[in-house]
């Protein structure tokens, strides 16, 4: 009897756990090796992806709002970011040293990994898809201005552009500018101006509505 | 430490088998030390299951301008690229 290819539904894939991708074998392999190798246990697995679930731009929204509002806190962020965000009852997770990197009107920051996805998790939630897609980490470097702009972000050729690669044991927290026309808005309704992108340095914070 | 604020270095341009955090589009690249970070522990040795120690290694943010390191760069002369990099990859220029 012939075989015809034509006529008949199932896929002839390679056999694997139904619909996961590649990696997510090679994540769970690797798992199942750390735990039983004892170098991890199951529990602590869950409990970092449960902690890492539970982040939020928002607190990274409220150090910057707090800087813009009070200039002592703001020298303080941009000298140590770790002391400033405790000083706030956040926490800025295991990682040693977090750097916050101010813009101004002439100076604009952004961050990339070109390496992997390095990113400060514990103040700004999971990384975005993008931030640890191929092109992003290699234009980023390459063609940031271009990279901008498709972020909807022009940048005046009179603003000095720092692409930071966060290569190593530093994890960078961009603190955008403040937008103009907010000087009646308390800090609470600054910090609902403050986007995850504009701490990556992609984007500026939102306007006033 | 052997390199301060202003020093003008050059990352190594050798190859390494395995793990390291040297960006290969920046090996050989002359920057300037824009801030001297804190010490940690070497992620060459760390990353197969050893302690990174002794010593630990001196990390520095390096700045350069983007015109030196793509030859193609088509923005602005002050446009700058900042890395981390570790002690043990920089060199004076000569």
């Amino acid at each position: 009897m012939s075989h015809d290819h034509h006529d008949h539904d199932h896929s002839h894939d390679p056999v694997t756990t139904s619909g996961e991708p590649p990696v997510a074998t090679r994540v769970r392999a690797l798992e199942e090796l750390l735990v039983e190798k004892n170098i991890l246990q199951r529990d602590e697995i869950l409990q970092r992806i449960d902690w890492l679930a539970s982040r939020r731009p928002g607190d990274g929204a409220r150090l910057v709002a707090r800087a813009w509002v009070d200039d002592s806190f703001r020298e303080r962020l941009l000298e140590d970011a770790r002391q400033a965000a405790l000083e706030l009852g956040l926490d800025p997770g295991p990682s040693p040293v977090v750097v916050a990197l101010e813009n101004t009107d002439t100076v604009h920051h952004m961050v990339v990994c070109t390496l992997c996805s390095c990113y400060p998790k514990a103040l700004l939630g999971p990384p975005p898809a993008w931030y640890k897609s191929l092109p992003y980490r290699s234009r980023a470097v390459s063609d940031p201005r271009g990279v901008l702009r498709e972020f909807g972000l022009t940048l005046e050729e009179n603003v000095e552009l720092r692409v930071v690669d966060s290569t190593a044991d530093i994890r960078y927290l961009v603190v955008p500018r403040r937008p103009s026309g907010t000087d009646s808005l308390d800090e609470e309704a600054l910090a609902a101006l403050v986007t995850r992108d504009s701490m990556i340095g992609v984007s500026q914070p939102l306007a006033d509505a | 430490m052997t390199f301060s604020h202003g020093d003008a270095v050059r990352v190594a341009s050798r190859p390494h088998d395995g793990h390291h955090r040297t960006p290969s589009y920046l090996k050989g690249k002359l920057g300037i030390v824009e801030r001297v970070h804190e010490s940690f522990p070497n992620p060459e040795t760390r990353a197969y299951a050893e302690d990174g120690l002794p010593p630990q290694r001196r990390l520095y943010l390096i700045r350069f301008d983007q015109h030196a390191v793509w030859v193609d760069y088509d923005g602005p002369s002050g446009d700058g690229l900042l890395a981390d990099v570790f002690e043990h990859w920089l060199e004076m220029p000569a």
